[in-house]
């Protein structure tokens, strides 16, 4: 019923923004960090793409975050409602799992959306960030936003404890996302670290909606849509039949 | 007429520990029914799969005629539970916490019934207070609270009244007897079994996975003359 998912949105939605100073201004700050750090070390010496360090390293943070934040709201807030029982307040009313997935999976996005928006808006004052193919942009932050908030339910819905989420975190979703190309061209790597480079989904998520900004990339746009939208598809059905079983929720 | 509740030879096991061996038991609409027995006789785990919060191995449980599997929704809809554990959200006041919980059920605008719920269960003071600030007691209310907030017919109370100290008891029992009368089917756990001996009709005793004795009250207590529940259970569970 739809007021059931409304509702379960809303209320994942009203769960990070109580919370906003840490899950969305920090966030922010972090990214910011890196960038003041890393401009200043290399924006004299490197230019990617023909595009300025801190120009190009801008959308690389940008969907960073947006991934990270898309997969903390939907891991913390299962794993969070699991270890304290709460769970129990969303498994009892008549909700189906698809409008389950739904609204965990957009709370999820507008987390990461609005970090992502938050690191944009932050930065274009003093720093020139082109705008190529304003669509690209827009795709590849809700659809990498998506795919990250439905590993987030993987993650939140397997893990037991906190220490097992963390592992998943730091071994899995972090190593992705920081030898994804945040920080580089992949061209700018020995062959062995390029060829494995294409091996992970992260890589084309970021090379995609820099496309968005440059117009340049190192694989074309719709090579990197392809292969997020083939990851999204497959997480979705595996999430979905995940939920749909109960596993780990409904003993 | 249909039963309120109906539940047919339900199996469920943890790995090699049987927690439920084939349970049957059926709940008259409008009844006030007592599920007793010692700590893990299985009663959690029937309530559990009475709300779909476990999936029974073999066999069937519906609510007012629906199968809390092939149609959860009407069954859940039609069934509240108030949880065992003290359980709440920390993000949100108790206002919030049952304007969410309604509209999980579908319901909109429905603070006419929450002041109602609230003034019934002495929470109307604390409706704007987080969850969080509240006393055990207070929290266990709320839960109560949410498991009404969608009006069901069959209310589920896994010992609702553990931690709550006397007054408040006799307030939540005030309330759920009004209920009961109005028409709502009661289920209730309790190892309060004076509790049970006073409100419930019918009662079912169970012992390892398994009802070893189903009658009403009353016949209970005549087989056992001049004894009270806690005998019966006492005799029952030896036996």
């Amino acid at each position: 019923m739809m007021t059931g998912f409304s509702t379960l949105f809303l209320k994942e939605v009203l769960r990070f923004w109580k919370v906003a100073f840490q899950t969305v201004a920090a966030p922010v700050l972090t990214a910011l960090l890196y960038l003041l750090i890393f401009s200043h070390v290399l924006d004299a010496h490197v230019r990617v793409h023909g595009v300025a360090y801190s120009s190009f390293l801008i959308p690389g943070l940008v969907m960073m975050q947006v991934l990270q934040n898309a997969f903390a709201n939907s891991s913390s807030s299962l794993i969070q409602a699991k270890i304290t029982g709460s769970i129990v307040f969303v498994l009892l009313p008549p909700i189906s799992y698809p409008a389950f997935f739904a609204a965990y999976v957009l709370a999820a996005m507008a987390r990461g959306l609005m970090v992502g928006v938050g690191v944009l808006l932050a930065t274009v004052w003093f720093i020139d960030l082109s705008v190529a193919a304003p669509w690209w942009i827009i795709v590849f932050a809700v659809l990498s936003g998506a795919l990250f908030g439905a590993l987030g339910m993987i993650a939140g819905i397997w893990s037991e404890k906190f220490d097992q989420l963390a592992g998943f975190q730091n071994f899995l979703i972090m190593p992705l996302t920081m030898l994804s190309g945040v920080f580089y061209s992949i061209y700018t790597l020995p062959p062995f670290w390029q060829a494995l480079s294409r091996y992970n989904p992260v890589f084309y998520m970021i090379d995609g909606f820099r496309h968005g900004f440059f117009g340049v990339s190192d694989v074309p746009p719709l090579t990197s849509f392809g292969v997020v939208f083939a990851c999204f598809a497959g997480v979705t059905l595996l999430t979905l039949e995940l939920l749909r079983r109960g596993w780990k929720l409904r003993g | 007429m249909t039963a309120a509740v109906s539940i047919t030879q339900v199996v469920k096991k943890f790995g090699p520990v049987e927690a439920l061996a084939g349970v049957s038991l059926d709940i008259a609409e409008g009844g006030f029914f007592g599920l007793l027995g010692p700590n893990g006789a299985g009663k959690t785990t029937l309530i559990s799969a009475l709300a779909g919060l476990v999936r029974a191995d073999s066999g069937t449980l519906k609510v007012m005629g629906h199968d809390v599997v092939s149609d959860f929704r009407a069954a859940r809809r039609l069934l509240g539970v108030v949880p065992q554990e003290l359980v709440f959200d920390p993000f949100f006041n108790v206002r919030e916490t049952l304007r969410i919980q309604s509209g999980y059920f579908g319901i909109r605008n429905n603070d006419d019934w929450i002041d109602e719920i609230l003034a019934n269960l002495d929470l109307t003071g604390k409706a704007e207070t987080n969850m969080r600030r509240l006393s055990g007691g207070m929290k266990r209310r709320v839960l109560v609270a949410q498991a009404l907030v969608h009006k069901p017919p069959v209310i589920v109370l896994d010992e609702p009244t553990a931690g709550v100290d006397v007054e408040l008891r006799q307030g939540l029992w005030q309330f759920i007897r009004r209920l009961n009368g109005e028409g709502h089917t009661i289920v209730l756990t309790t190892h309060y079994l004076e509790e049970a001996e006073a409100l419930c009709q019918r009662i079912a005793l169970m012992k390892q996975g398994r009802i070893v004795a189903l009658d009403t009250t009353e016949r209970l207590l005549a087989e056992h003359p001049g004894a009270s529940l806690e005998d019966v259970f006492i005799r029952t569970m030896r036996a």
